[in-house]
């Protein structure tokens, strides 16, 4: 068969189930990215289906989709919410830091891990899934409440400090000696720190240049210049999924809001693919040997992010139920953990650490949104009840 | 007068506007980006939580915020119901695509056919008192009269076939 004839029917084929899997997750009220996941580790090498003609479509599709997911997330905050952000809730971002990225490195230290694997894993740990949670939230009806803008806060802040942690972990991946290494490093800060600062005081300008009147040329417009910029990026070492989160945050006003609807559907449909190919080019059989570290580690960082998230809501002068709310809510990790582990992994970073990343993030996206309802139950608000010493309401309203 | 009103940003999602009302309930409107909003109301057991929380489609929350604009005309126009015996007063929106749309109050000669009288139109957030015949309608203006119960049915009739 021809080779382009069997990559139609290889991506077409897998493109269907992924929408029937994607309509049963959302059946059930859950994320489709684990899902995909498993799709992805069912098919290609190891798996039950091997699939030779397409590997090379998923390979560059799952770039396109890492790309087009951070500058989705870009979109979604202004320039000016990072910094009102970074005023308010720096302490609490330091204190998500490290409760969570510690643990992380701490384990790969343990597991006697190189210094490159480390620092993924203590980002694969920090990082909670800002697409599932945002879900959560709306799902369960917490918009309105009070500790929501601190649960969204934190994880503005965990975005923003990947803007400074991914070009660091590409210099390291890179493998360049210790003084090659922190010039790469310094370069990639002050590039981020320029395009921050050009996104702040002249967002406009760029916005400007892009033509907001033609759906079809500013489609082209907006991922074209994405693609650019990543691709420059990636050339200083920046790594591409900054520059494209960066020109995220560069576009603003309606020009944002009009891209942000027109890139949405490409996202959805390039980010299924990335997580697909990490499936792919993950071996079912090495997650067997890992399966048990990564519950241990699981169980570590939903335990730290759930001590940290309360500690935030704490300091926000939120009381008991709602700190428990918000720490459960963030415990899902997802898309970040699986872009961090692609980074190390794409370079040949420690052969474990994709195996364990993907058990890892199954674990916690299946397990973070159940535990986000723990606090919703009867029993669980008696507890807070009882143990806060307040007595229960003398009328019960109507449900 | 002077309402306390929160205004918080929900980065990701919108703002969130809270109204806490005299007696420390706490209503909240999340205006999201995608132009959806919610309405969430407090919770007694747990102020940091809301009790419950409707999503408000574009024309509900319309008509919500219509009802609650206009209910203080009614409610003065209500006292003067109870007090004439056999008089009554109806609100009747008048359909988006009604043929009276554009066309004069004269047009649509409501006093000759149903004997009821126009005494207000509600439109938006605005109340037109006394609209004279020359007051030209516009969609979504809600009718307010006053009149007998068969005059009142007549006109409700009237409105919602459109001009014959």
């Amino acid at each position: 068969m021809h080779e382009t004839t069997q990559l139609l029917i290889e991506v077409g084929a897998l493109l269907l189930v992924l929408s029937v899997l994607g309509r049963i997750a959302s059946r059930f009220g859950f994320s489709a990215i684990p899902l995909y996941l498993l799709a992805g580790l069912a098919i290609g090498e190891g798996g039950f289906l091997p699939f030779d003609a397409s590997e090379e479509f998923f390979e560059v599709g799952s770039q396109i989709g890492v790309i087009l997911l951070l500058t989705m997330l870009g979109l979604e905050y202004s320039a000016e919410e990072l910094v009102s952000n970074l005023k308010k809730s720096r302490i609490s971002g330091i204190l998500d830091g490290v409760f969570n990225a510690l643990p992380g490195a701490l384990f790969a230290i343990l597991l006697g891990w190189e210094p490159t694997a480390v620092v993924a894993l203590a980002g694969i740990t920090w990082v909670s899934s800002s697409g599932v949670i945002a879900k959560v939230v709306r799902d369960l009806g917490r918009l309105g409440n009070r500790e929501t803008p601190t649960i969204l806060s934190i994880l503005v802040m965990e975005d923003l400090a990947m803007a400074f942690y991914l070009p660091v972990l590409s210099a390291l991946v890179i493998g360049a000696g210790l003084l090659q290494g922190a010039f790469t490093v310094a370069i990639a800060v002050a590039v981020v720190l320029l395009i921050l600062y050009v996104a702040l005081r002249h967002g406009r300008v760029l916005s400007r240049l892009l033509p907001d009147k033609n759906a079809e040329a500013l489609l082209l417009g907006v991922v074209g210049l994405t693609m650019l910029v990543a691709g420059l990026a990636e050339r200083v070492s920046v790594s591409a999924a900054v520059g494209a989160f960066l020109v995220g945050i560069a576009i603003s006003g309606p020009v944002a809001r009009q891209s942000a609807q027109l890139i949405t559907p490409l996202r959805d449909l390039f980010a299924a693919v990335f997580f697909v190919f990490f499936g792919i080019s993950t071996a079912p059989g090495d997650i067997v040997p890992v399966l048990l570290p990564a519950a241990a580690l699981a169980v570590i960082t939903i335990a730290t992010k759930t001590l940290s998230g309360y500690l935030a809501a704490k300091r926000a002068g939120i009381a008991t139920a709602g700190r428990w709310r918000t720490g459960l809510a963030l415990t899902p990790r997802g898309e970040f953990s699986i872009v961090i582990a692609g980074l190390a992994v794409g370079a040949g970073v420690e052969p474990m650490l994709a195996p364990l990343a993907a058990a890892y993030v199954l674990m916690t996206i299946v397990a973070g949104p159940l535990l986000a309802r723990i606090p919703d139950s009867k029993w669980f608000k008696a507890r807070v009840r009882k143990a806060s010493g307040t007595p229960p309401p003398l009328a019960t309203a109507p449900a | 007068m002077g309402v306390r009103i929160e205004r918080i940003d929900l980065p990701g999602f919108g703002i969130r506007n809270d109204v806490i009302t005299k007696s420390g309930c706490r209503v909240s409107v999340v205006s999201l980006r995608s132009g959806e909003r919610d309405l969430a109301f407090f919770n007694a057991d747990d102020p940091d939580s809301n009790a419950a929380s409707i999503s408000l489609s574009d024309d509900e929350a319309a008509a919500i915020a219509e009802v609650l604009g206009s209910s203080l005309t009614l409610s003065r126009l209500s006292v003067l119901g109870e007090k004439v015996e056999g008089l009554f007063f109806e609100e009747i929106s008048l359909p988006g695509g009604s043929g009276f749309v554009g066309h004069p109050m004269g047009y649509m000669k409501a006093r000759t056919l149903t004997s009821a009288s126009i005494v207000a139109i509600a439109r938006g957030s605005d109340v037109l008192p006394s609209p004279g015949p020359e007051v030209v309608f516009e969609s979504g203006d809600v009718i307010v009269a006053v009149g007998t119960r068969k005059g009142l049915d007549a006109l409700g009739k009237l409105i919602n076939n459109g001009p014959s």
